[in-house]
């Protein structure tokens, strides 16, 4: 039982993570194309500014959280898509400091240099982690002591030789870029003013078509690759309330658009980032990382958990280390709401 | 060694050697700036404002620099560590996630404030910001000395059937005896790589002639900071981590000392090269019984020397560990006769007209770092052969599944990354140090 409630905590932590850094991953990919100017640029990384960093965080202890409630799938799982992660974990480097860096030097080189560095990175950030919850839907080949690794790619069949990059992983990545293209579109729109926002709405209404195109498709390929998915929402009916939140957040979205209504917008596609998120990990529990090899070798809550004990404590500091800093970022967030400007003061 | 491990080994001690370069200033910052402020609102000098700024910007640079490559630190305990982390992850698990709930919440969304919003808030307001960044950072200091802590001197947990290890109690974990000292000698070092920073910056302002007023507070600021700073990493936090280490990890004691023979009385190696063939200090400087009177109040006291261990129980590179100790304690013993002697010409009011003096000050810019880097390599070399301390080895905690060639692959990535980080990081600071605390440059 506590295994499961740590489960869902892990799951909030990811989707916490997913909801925070992909609106700023998202501004990061549009902004080549909404921002036409140095001062709409500097709009789009203002809107950011002062919150990527606190939105990294959330995958800082959303991974401690699992190391420390999960420590075989921790292992299993970092160890098994090393190149997958050491690749992340360089795209988050590059993006960071392009964020940062730009800034320092006026300079028409330094610059869109930088803007360069900070767009790429953020698309492939946004592609990896979609491939990313590809292979858990789609299995990994565990070994008898419950390690693996995969190659980047192999033949591209997710097959039992797939690779962390296969046809099906490509499409979920695809369906994460855009997803998070759309999500970050209407932040961009929620924070900046004329033109720019214009523009950023136009990104989000013309992506919504491919997010719902690419999420029938990615819904339909799950379905016929993981068996797993269709027993256990037809074993537990209930779970269907998660594809239903995604769908509703699908369909605010247009519906609050439509009225103009940025704010709307937006926290309609963190529902559906939310509904699609927990969609996935409610059809493979109770593994949370299975098998494309042999279902018995799949890890699974109960047999990846850390011992009782430590659970239980970890209980006792995490939900009121959470709500202190849910308190923090509802301080910043509203100081900082509004609309940004382009010059801010040091 | 198994090329693959020795690949892992390297991966991860350079990485976090690279990534603690920036830390370790941002952690001392972070309290200077506080005290920056606090003149600030106390003198209504505006002088000191200006400086709060300036460091303000500086510590910037260094955070992002410390965010972007203290990510992968985390990864690594499951990229490179996996058998380790399946073990030890339920036990030091809590403390690296009650870093990021408790501690990089706290610091980052406070940062945020506290860099962007000096113009929505009061001053007082500001302040608080700016006490929550240092208290946010102080306290990831303790969780990830909490972590370090249990691998040198495990306790809290038991071990499990299966072998992996259970946390048994939250307390003992948290409360291990070994993080006390370990902590304030890390953070307080932390305090020196500051405050000798900030004395540097102001003595190159105050020899080039320009920022006056700047230069004058940051070497104030700077030096008093220093000298309180270096005088305790010596006496008591030195000392008390010393002395736990002698009690805990004997053998690794007799390494970093260069002992090889059981003494009574034992003496210390001021300078000399352990030949780990011959079993023997080469070219020795000692200064007889002070090894014993350190450790245990006694000049007669016997330390057990390194031939009286297994072998399969030394730390698996003592010279590195040898000359790594040698070189924390000589630079820090440099770094505390710099600064007293700097302190004395402050309290005369002459160390603005002293060239010698700022020069040494200046030029001491790199030494605290070259120190504390060799001072992590003295902890963790001389926890060697043990990932955790007398129950894993490192060699049985690397992935089993990760190459030795995929390994290298992003070893030679990360190598390459942190060069050009290292040089943008460089060329950043020098244009934020030549621009200085004011627009308007020299007064």
């Amino acid at each position: 039982m506590i295994q499961i409630i740590w489960f869902c905590l892990v799951a909030i932590m990811i989707a916490g993570y997913v909801v925070l850094d992909g609106f700023d991953l998202g501004a990061g990919i549009i902004h080549l194309f909404v921002a036409r100017n140095e001062s709409e640029r500097q709009q789009v990384l203002h809107s950011i500014g002062p919150v990527w960093d606190g939105n990294e965080v959330w995958l800082l202890a959303g991974g401690g959280t699992l190391y420390f409630a999960f420590p075989a799938l921790y292992a299993a799982a970092f160890s098994g898509f090393y190149l997958a992660l050491m690749i992340v974990l360089w795209l988050l480097i590059l993006r960071g400091v392009s964020i940062e860096l730009r800034s320092h030097v006026d300079n028409a080189i330094w610059k869109p240099f930088w803007d360069l560095v900070f767009g790429g990175a953020s698309a492939l950030l946004a592609l990896l982690y979609g491939a990313a919850l590809g292979n858990v839907v789609r299995g990994v080949p565990l070994d008898a002591n419950g390690y693996f690794f995969l190659p980047l790619w192999t033949n591209f069949v997710p097959g039992k030789n797939a690779g962390i990059v296969d046809w099906y992983t490509l499409l979920v990545g695809a369906a994460g870029f855009v997803a998070l293209t759309m999500h970050g579109s209407y932040w961009v729109a929620l924070k900046t003013g004329e033109d720019l926002q214009r523009r950023s709405r136009a990104a989000g209404a013309r992506t919504w078509w491919v997010v719902l195109a690419l999420s029938a498709l990615v819904t339909l390929a799950s379905f016929e690759l993981q068996p797993h998915l269709a027993a256990e929402f037809s074993q537990y009916p209930w779970g269907f309330v998660f594809p239903l939140l995604a769908l509703a957040g699908l369909i605010g979205i247009r519906v609050f658009h439509a009225q103009q209504k940025d704010l709307g917008a937006f926290l309609a596609s963190c529902l559906y980032l939310i509904g699609m998120l927990t969609s996935a990990a409610f059809g493979v529990f109770p593994y949370v990382l299975p098998s494309n090899v042999s279902p018995d070798a799949g890890l699974t809550v109960t047999n990846a958990a850390a011992a009782s004990y430590g659970l239980y404590i970890g209980l006792a500091w995490f939900i009121p280390g959470m709500l202190l800093a849910a308190g923090y970022s509802v301080f910043v967030y509203r100081r900082l709401a509004g609309k940004v400007e382009a010059e801010r003061g040091a | 060694m198994d090329s693959a491990l020795a690949i892992d080994r390297l991966h991860f001690a350079f990485t976090v050697t690279f990534h603690y370069l920036f830390p370790q200033l941002t952690m001392g910052l972070s309290l200077l700036i506080v005290i920056l402020k606090t003149a600030a609102l106390r003198t209504g000098n505006a002088g000191y404002e200006e400086s709060a700024r300036f460091w303000a910007r500086i510590f910037a640079i260094n955070f992002v620099m410390g965010v972007v490559t203290g990510i992968p630190m985390e990864f690594q305990f499951g990229t490179n560590w996996a058998r380790f982390s399946r073990d030890a992850g339920g036990v030091i698990g809590q403390t690296l996630a009650m870093e990021g709930v408790f501690s990089f919440f706290l610091e980052s969304s406070f940062l945020g404030l506290f860099l962007y919003g000096e113009k929505r808030l009061t001053p007082k307001l500001h302040w608080w910001t700016a006490f929550l960044v240092f208290l946010g950072s102080w306290m990831s200091g303790y969780l990830i000395i909490a972590t370090d802590a249990w691998m040198q001197h495990p306790a809290g947990y038991k071990v499990a059937p299966g072998g992996e290890l259970l946390l048994d109690s939250f307390w003992g974990l948290l409360l291990n005896p070994w993080i006390l000292w370990q902590y304030l000698h890390n953070m307080i070092g932390a305090v020196v790589t500051g405050s000798v920073a900030m004395a540097s910056i102001g003595a190159y302002y105050q020899l080039s002639a320009k920022f006056r007023t700047h230069a004058g507070i940051f070497l104030r600021t700077g030096v008093i900071a220093g000298t309180l700073a270096t005088l305790a990493m010596i006496f008591p936090t030195g000392d008390g981590q010393g002395r736990m280490v002698a009690e805990h990890q004997p053998v690794t004691l007799a390494a970093m000392e260069g002992l090889f023979e059981t003494a009574q009385g034992a003496p210390i190696a001021i300078l000399g090269q352990p030949d780990t063939e011959r079993l023997e200090l080469d070219n020795p400087l000692l200064v007889p019984n002070v090894l014993s009177f350190l450790t245990y109040r006694r000049w007669g006291a016997e330390i057990k020397g390194l031939k009286d261990f297994a072998r399969d129980l030394w730390p698996d590179n003592i010279p590195l560990l040898y000359y790594s100790y040698h070189i924390m304690v000589g630079i820090g013993t440099l770094l505390i006769a710099l600064m007293l002697l700097s302190a004395w010409f402050l309290w005369r009011g002459r160390l603005g007209e002293t060239k010698p003096l700022l020069w040494a000050l200046l030029l001491a810019l790199p030494f605290p770092y070259i120190a504390t880097t060799a001072g992590w390599m003295t902890a963790e070399l001389g926890r060697q052969p043990w990932l955790v301390y007398g129950i894993m080895r490192t060699a049985d905690g690397a992935s089993p599944r990760v190459s030795a060639a995929n390994g290298l692959f992003t070893l030679i990535g990360f190598l390459g990354l942190y060069l050009v980080l290292g040089i943008l990081f460089l060329f950043l600071v020098q244009r934020e140090i030549e621009h200085g605390p004011v627009t308007g440059g020299a007064q």
